[in-house]
């Protein structure tokens, strides 16, 4: 019974702890409270310290097998249990068991006369009563300083309260009183001074119209615990302290890639669209389409069988299926299929913390495999930086745990500090697609690019993306040396371009022509030399056989006289004769 | 210590309707406080309700779950149940006019 929750009493330097059950408590404090020695709980009115000891006994009795005494000075016993049920714990039937012990000590100071000297015997009997008849470990005092108020003597009572941690010590159970928190101590009535093993201070604050708890361990002795002060809540099933520290990065991740149901998109991606497990950030100025883009990678993941759920901070369910509707995306069939779950609130509504525990409690009921919030920025109102960047990275962090796939849209203002207002938070991000408008020409339109995508390759290129009434077409933005062009511009442009082609190739076709043409005279010209070359070697060729003729007419005509004037001659002249014909013949 | 009970029930006094005081006087063990406070009670009672009065001495140490009905928190205390409306007087009732006033009885002359 004991040893369930006393892990750290194996070693003999330790301070034996007492788990409270409480969600973030135990991390905080190392374990738990110190076991067997009283803390005091102080805060303010309204701050949960009544509840937060009540956790602290129900989760002993349910959890940790430690019955519990609840003695209350403020509320009876029928309020308590109404209290607490509101928290889901059935105080009745722990009382019934056995488990739970209530007492509520009340002195109405009118009806009291004091003469003489007395004592607070009457307590402790009632208290040793009560931890003995259920065999208690662990005492609640709540409020122990509404007896300043019902006895008179606060000498008396001063005395009696040291006598009572000293006893409650000396009985061996683990104490929770809860104060009052006073303005320049701790407590009103400085119990501090008599509990001094442990103190933990809650706080109520509000900013900025937002209320938000806050836990802080002022005073631990004997153990190390977190200094820090954390947020709180209490939720329908108690509180939960968010300790930001205690969540580490060695979440595993997953190779598998999920398409954005728009194709072009997931072609810059590499192809496959995004990491499963990843975180998405998608940031615009208003009506830059971010929940457009967000709809359609609902209705793909839901598509393929995967759990969606969508948070909005701006619009209702009914708004964003009516609104998606016209472009084509039929969201309706699908939530009715329980693939697609809606939840909707007011950022304002409550403090960050408990936009976080509700969340948390959706995606721990629902088990989506994708999880959208539309926009993140809403919720970043409120709240300071640091809150802020705590609240994004818990909730990315517990994601990622899930392996769940988280889309973010994010709303900037304006085009130039569009980048470094995300700056905080982008480095938590795997993946950052941006909207953008170009505005001109009498017209706005809308690009996307993608500006960072771990460990994937993607594009550099700036796309256009158009919204039409069968869903997103993204298209190249036309880019050139008069800029990006969009919309009717780029259309313009493409015109003008195809105009220019159009010029262009007419004129080359001209050319080629003119070209031809004079290829073609040259052509014809060199025909006509051809001709004319021709016809001076037919020329020649006549001019040399008439030469040929006339020469061997003439030999021969000189033959002739010579052999008709002198005979003599003949032989001479024969020989000679046919030595030239030799030539000729060549 | 034992539980005591004191009856008295002498002719009442014509000045006084016959009303009977129930007075319980929680103590723990046989403290010189809660001798104290039995005596002087029962002092009280003796010169103003000679006779009609019933002091129940309740030794919170013997029985301890009587002590949350009266919302017994200081020892020795004195509650008035009858008549009503219930009267608590805190101490071993040595401050003999408070102790009157929180009976409501009358000082002794």
């Amino acid at each position: 019974m004991k040893n369930k929750g006393s892990k750290t009493t194996s070693s003999a330097t330790l301070l034996p702890k007492c788990p409270t059950g409480i969600q973030g408590l135990d991390e905080i404090t190392g374990g738990g409270l110190p076991r067997g020695r009283p803390t005091l709980v102080c805060g303010g009115a309204g701050c949960g310290k009544t509840l937060l000891a009540a956790e602290f006994l129900v989760r002993g009795a349910t959890q940790f097998g430690e019955p519990g005494v609840f003695m209350a000075f403020e509320e009876t016993e029928a309020e308590l249990k109404a209290n607490v049920a509101s928290l889901g714990f059935d105080l009745a039937a722990l009382v019934r068991r056995k488990q739970i012990a209530i007492d509520y000590v009340h002195i109405e100071r009118s009806d009291v006369q004091e003469s003489g000297e007395y004592d607070l015997e009457g307590l402790f009997v009632r208290l040793n009563h009560a931890i003995d008849s259920i065999g208690a470990k662990r005492v609640v005092l709540d409020t122990l300083e509404a007896l300043f108020a019902s006895l008179p003597n606060e000498a008396i009572l001063r005395a009696e309260l040291r006598r009572l941690f000293r006893w409650l010590k000396d009985k061996g159970v683990t104490a929770v009183i809860t104060a009052e928190r006073g303005r320049e101590q701790l407590t009103r009535h400085g119990l501090e001074e008599y509990v001094s093993d442990c103190v933990i201070l809650l706080d109520h604050r509000v900013n900025d119209q937002i209320a938000t708890r806050n836990l802080r361990v002022v005073k631990y002795r004997g153990a190390l615990h977190g200094t820090n002060e954390f947020p709180f809540l209490i939720g329908d099933e108690g509180i939960s302290v968010l300790p930001i520290t205690s969540l580490s990065l060695n979440h595993k991740v997953s190779r598998e890639r999920i398409v954005t149901g728009i194709p072009r998109l997931d072609a810059m991606l590499g192809g496959q669209g995004f990491f499963r497990g990843s975180s998405i950030l998608l940031t615009g100025t208003p009506g830059t389409g971010k929940t457009i883009i967000s709809a359609n990678f609902a209705q793909a993941a839901a598509r393929r069988g995967e759990r969606v759920l969508f948070f909005s901070f701006e619009e209702s369910p009914a708004q964003i299926i009516r609104n998606m509707h016209s472009i084509g995306l039929r969201l309706e069939p699908l939530v009715k299929r329980g693939l697609l779950r809606f939840h909707s609130a007011r950022p304002s509504l409550y403090g960050l913390e408990m936009h976080l525990a509700t969340m948390f409690k959706e995606i721990a009921t629902f088990q989506p495999d994708v999880v959208i919030i539309d926009p993140i920025t809403s919720l970043m109102d409120s709240g300071t930086d640091s809150e802020r960047k705590g609240m994004v990275t818990r909730l990315i962090d517990y994601l990622k745990a899930g392996q769940v796939t988280s889309l973010f849209t994010s709303l900037t203002q304006g085009g130039h500090v569009l980048q470094q207002s995300e700056a905080a938070m982008s480095s938590l991000m795997d993946a950052w697609v941006l909207l953008q408008d170009f505005e001109g020409n009498g017209e706005r339109n809308r690009v996307l690019y993608v500006l960072k995508a771990r460990g994937m390759a993607h594009s550099n290129q700036i796309r256009e993306f158009l919204i039409s009434d069968h869903g997103i077409d993204v298209v190249d933005a036309y880019i050139g040396p008069s800029g990006v062009l969009t919309g009717s511009a780029r259309v313009a442009q493409t015109a003008l371009e195809k105009a220019g082609m159009l010029a262009s190739h007419q004129e080359a076709a001209r050319r080629k022509r003119e070209l031809e043409q004079k290829r073609a005279a040259l052509e014809r010209q060199i025909s006509g030399l051809r001709s004319e070359h021709e016809a001076s070697a037919e020329e020649l060729r006549q001019i040399d056989e008439q030469v040929g003729r006339q020469t061997l007419l003439l030999t021969t005509e000189r033959t002739e006289l010579g052999r008709l004037r002198q005979a003599d001659v003949l032989v001479a002249a024969s020989t000679r004769l046919r030595s030239r014909n030799g030539r000729g013949n060549l | 210590m034992k539980t005591k009970k004191v009856k008295r029930r002498v002719s009442a006094p014509a000045r006084r309707p016959a009303k009977l005081w129930q007075l319980r006087l929680y103590v723990t063990d046989s403290t010189p406080k809660s001798l104290t406070a039995f005596a002087n009670l029962k002092k009280f009672c003796e010169s103003q309700l000679k006779g009609c009065y019933r002091i129940t001495v309740i030794d919170l140490l013997k029985q301890p779950h009587l002590a949350k009905g009266d919302q017994i928190l200081a020892v020795p205390t004195v509650v008035r149940k009858l008549p009503k409306p219930v009267r608590t007087i805190l101490g071993n009732l040595s401050d003999t006019a408070r102790a009157l006033v929180g009976l409501d009885l009358r000082p002794a002359d």
